[in-house]
């Protein structure tokens, strides 16, 4: 389905998710961020960019490799993307949410 | 983000096999991945998986456990059951599932509350200085209930 984003009609799936990843940019990202009352720091999109690089790879994201990652820990990860945060930061990175249980 | 009505989730871990201790974190973890508040309340043989250590030596059941397919007089010899663990532990690594230690990091890391039970902890005669750094405290199974502080809060016992 279509949704207004950041003043452009973008192709999401029924929770939410971009289903063209070329679709996004940083305006889309900071929109979708605002929904969920984010307003992104450095640190914000310091996340985002290590997620890209995981996708880019098809590497699986879990919370664990959240850890691993050098870039945050998983505190901090909680407190920047508050409400489930491997969902909610995939959502504004415009990538798919992860399937994983872990 | 979802619309679900668990708001917490309350889980009391009373046995010491790896599989029933890996059920509790990966649902407790699971919660706090939706955005729904965990924690978990070690007893009786729970507690195997919060003492420094024996908490990386927990162990799959070979015996009395009719789905591991296995005759019981073969599941009860020697090495058995540390083989069949440590199967099980290679197929958890692939997967990419943590370790016992590392998983109780990322469980306290990610704001899931850890408690010991008082009762148990006396009967064992075990210390504080026995169980992991992460514990959020000794408590008893009121201070637990005491928990269950709001709407959507469910409690699960393994």
């Amino acid at each position: 389905m279509k949704k207004l984003i950041a003043q452009r009609e973008i192709d999401v799936n029924e929770e939410g998710y971009l289903m063209d990843f070329n679709q996004w940019d940083k305006e889309i990202g900071k929109s979708l961020a605002d929904e969920h009352d984010i307003s992104l720091t450095d640190r914000h999109w310091e996340v985002i960019d290590f997620l890209h690089e995981k996708y880019r790879k098809e590497e699986p994201l879990s919370i664990r490799g959240i850890k691993k990652s050098g870039v945050i820990d998983i505190k901090e990860f909680y407190s920047l993307f508050p409400g489930g945060p491997l969902k909610v930061s995939t959502l504004i990175a415009g990538i798919p949410k992860p399937k994983s249980c872990i | 983000m979802s619309d679900t009505k668990v708001k917490k989730m309350l889980f009391i871990l009373s046995k010491g096999t790896i599989e029933n201790a890996y059920a509790a974190f990966v649902m407790a973890n699971g919660a706090r991945m939706e955005g729904i508040e965990s924690e978990i309340f070690f007893t009786f043989f729970g507690l195997e998986a919060i003492q420094k250590k024996k908490l990386e030596h927990l162990r799959v059941a070979t015996v009395g456990n009719p789905a591991i397919h296995m005759p019981t007089m073969l599941g009860g010899l020697p090495g058995v059951e540390a083989l069949a663990t440590k199967m099980m532990k290679k197929e958890m690594e692939k997967l990419d599932m943590p370790p016992v230690g590392e998983f109780l990091e990322i469980l306290s890391d990610s704001g899931c509350k850890l408690w010991g039970c008082k009762l148990a902890i006396d009967m064992f005669h075990l210390e504080k200085e026995d169980l992991i750094d992460e514990l959020d405290g000794i408590i008893t199974i009121g201070d637990f209930y005491a928990r269950a502080d709001q709407e959507g809060t469910h409690l699960l016992f393994i």
